[in-house]
């Protein structure tokens, strides 16, 4: 397809993942992760697809799970809340290799632990795509099942409450990607009684006839493939790091944000540059540290408390370098990017810092569109 | 038939004069103790696919308990998945595959526990799947103790002078709430503590297979197992104990066939 049209993030996403082929899709509304709900509802058995309205977010990635396991292209999604519920199954699909896509259509970037630490069982990684906008959001869907399949790993796609409901024109391009081999791992239910029936187990434990290597060798091969996709699959995007004196790190929509803040700064004369991780795991650790070589300033803006900046002091030497110009930022409604999403704000704040000021606070937004 | 006189040892030594393993079994020996009734209940079934011709046409989902073994003994397609979750996982798979008879193998603590929105909501959903809970009113790979299940009176480890109803609460009678939903199309409870229980279970299990395969709905084929290690009774007492306990609480037979009408088993 190559006509625009306009749509929004959530019809956009939805749009993509059938595109990539994505047959399967179970969710529980949640605020702003709903339309996606509903727009799989309405558009998948338009292509012979399924979508169950799950009575839970641990039903909704369950049954995911299961269709991912016999083939098919498969994916859930809420908003980090759900994906809080979802996080067993999340570990499950990690330690028993099965490909599942997981949309977080975030509230906010108080997900950026949840994303990449996790809190299921176990030595694993999600790998997690975070898009800046509508347009890296249809590609990132590609890219999210792709690699999913390509490594037999869950991946979390991490867009925002922005990016789902801002409406954008898109032609919804399809991206080239390597062809992936047959799955001749799932499960169709044809190798029964042939003594090389499949099993997908997180123990490793195989068949009688073909003992696996057990718990201790297969959750090191697991901890070997994440290594692997740690060192192949980090992305990131940057510009004016080379003789940049401050660097300005942001992921998803606030990296947009802060492009934008930072090509303001330069055009008048600020040696300052941006970094924005787009896969937020793997870190792209390497990249930063040489983007930022020569930086006396680092400055992080993350809508949360803090987080992201962890990686960003793993990833760079020079602790003291480091500072957060983010920070908690919603709406009276709790679900909606609040008051720090500004380019004002980003600017103030990101000339505050180069000139040695403290952070000015902003007030608390308060109840009153609710009294 | 002569009785055979079990009062002295055996005068010669047992000899092997059959090969009597479903052709679904890779192996002999399990790991489950003795006097267990969970690999009786898993031979009915693997014999019963083997009988409906669903050898190369089924993927089984085990849950978390003794039985989660058996994914390594039996010559399926398996998964195994988070405690509960089953028919969740059963769901996914169906729907994608449809013509594929999909099965869950899970106990009383797995369904009744952990699972029962799970189960409640497939059978809501009228999920053509089939699903198996072996009951023995115990968690048995823990050791023992009070599951959903338990009967008032029985002593498990964390229900050590017996299940108080005022203090543990009621047991949950699955069977009998999916027989009065629409989307459950087949529902029964069996045994495998005699010969003759076991006979008709192995009947149950056709139907259980073959109900959902019809596009009658989800089907739900309790069978109760004997578990003497988790009731601290010697194994030679397991089926006594077990229809002394939770026998008169779960009352065998079909509670539901809504495919009857159309029944073409009658090789039985």
């Amino acid at each position: 397809m190559t006509e625009m049209r306009l749509l929004d993030g959530s019809e956009a996403i939805v749009e993509a993942a059938l595109l990539a082929g994505a047959r399967f899709f179970a969710g529980y509304p949640m605020a702003p992760a709903t339309e996606l709900l509903e727009h799989m509802a309405a558009k998948l058995p338009r292509v012979d697809g399924v979508c169950i309205n799950a009575d839970s977010e641990l039903q909704a990635v369950n049954m995911a799970l299961g269709a991912a396991q016999v083939g098919a292209r498969a994916a859930t999604g809420s908003c980090g809340q759900g994906l809080a519920l979802m996080q067993e199954a999340i570990a499950e699909a990690a330690l028993n290799e099965t490909p599942l896509v997981i949309f977080n259509i975030a509230r906010n970037q108080q997900d950026y632990f949840q994303a990449t630490r996790g809190g299921g069982w176990g030595d694993y990684r999600t790998v997690t795509f975070a898009p800046k906008d509508l347009h890296e959001a249809v590609e990132h869907t590609h890219l999210a099942f792709h690699v999913a399949d390509k490594y037999r790993v869950p991946v979390i796609f991490m867009a925002d409450n922005l990016i789902a409901r801002t409406q954008m024109g898109t032609a919804l391009p399809v991206p080239e990607l390597e062809t992936l081999p047959p799955k001749d791992w799932a499960l169709d239910g044809t190798m029964g009684g042939t003594g090389a029936s499949r099993w997908i187990w997180t123990f490793g434990g195989g068949k009688a006839n073909r003992p696996g290597v057990g718990p201790d060798g297969y959750w090191r091969q697991i901890a070997d493939k994440f290594d692997r996709i740690a060192k192949a699959e980090a992305r990131h995007e940057q510009g004016f790091c080379d003789d940049a004196e401050c660097v300005v790190v942001a992921f998803g929509s606030g990296g947009k944000f802060v492009e934008h803040v930072v090509r303001e700064l330069r055009a008048e004369g600020h040696k300052i540059g941006f970094f924005r991780p787009v896969t937020l795991w793997p870190f792209p650790s390497e990249a930063l540290e040489a983007a930022t070589e020569n930086a006396s300033n680092i400055l992080v803006f993350e809508l949360n408390a803090g987080q992201m900046i962890d990686d960003v002091r793993l990833a760079v030497e020079g602790r003291d370098r480091i500072k957060p110009i983010g920070g908690i930022s919603f709406d009276d409604s709790g679900l909606n990017i609040g008051p720090l999403m500004d380019a004002r704000v980003i600017r103030t704040r990101i000339l505050d810092q180069l000139a040695g000021k403290p952070l000015t606070e902003l007030p608390y937004t308060g109840m009153g569109a609710y009294l | 038939m002569r009785a055979i006189d079990t009062s002295l040892p055996p005068q010669r030594p047992a000899t092997k004069t059959a090969e009597f393993k479903p052709s679904l079994l890779l192996k002999e020996d399990h790991h489950l103790c003795a006097g267990c009734g969970e690999p009786v209940a898993i031979r009915l079934i693997l014999e019963v696919i083997e009988e409906l011709e669903l050898t190369q046409n089924n993927v089984c989902i085990l849950g978390h308990g003794c039985y989660g073994s058996f994914i390594m003994l039996m010559d399926v397609d398996s998964t195994l998945c988070l405690h509960g979750r089953a028919p969740a996982v059963a769901t996914g798979m169906k729907r994608m595959r449809p013509g594929v008879a999909i099965w869950t193998l899970q106990g009383d603590g797995d369904m009744t526990s952990e699972g029962l929105a799970e189960i409640m909501q497939t059978a809501a959903r009228g999920e053509d799947v089939t699903c198996f809970m072996l009951n023995n009113g115990v968690f048995g790979d823990t050791g023992g103790q009070m599951t959903a299940s338990s009967v008032i009176g029985q002593r498990t480890k964390n229900t050590i002078e017996g299940r108080d109803a005022g203090y543990h609460g009621n047991p949950i009678q699955l069977a009998e709430i999916l027989s009065q939903m629409p989307g459950a199309g087949y529902v029964a409870r069996g045994s495998v503590h005699n010969a003759a229980s076991i006979n008709a279970t192995r009947k149950m299990i056709r139907k259980a297979f073959q109900r959902p395969m019809d596009g009658h709905g989800l089907a739900l084929m309790e069978i109760l197992t004997m578990c003497p290690t988790g009731w601290f009774v010697p194994p030679g007492e397991g089926a006594e104990y077990m229809m002394e306990s939770l026998g008169k609480v779960y009352g065998l037979g079909e509670l539901k066939d809504a495919g009857a009408a159309s029944d073409d088993d009658s090789d039985d």
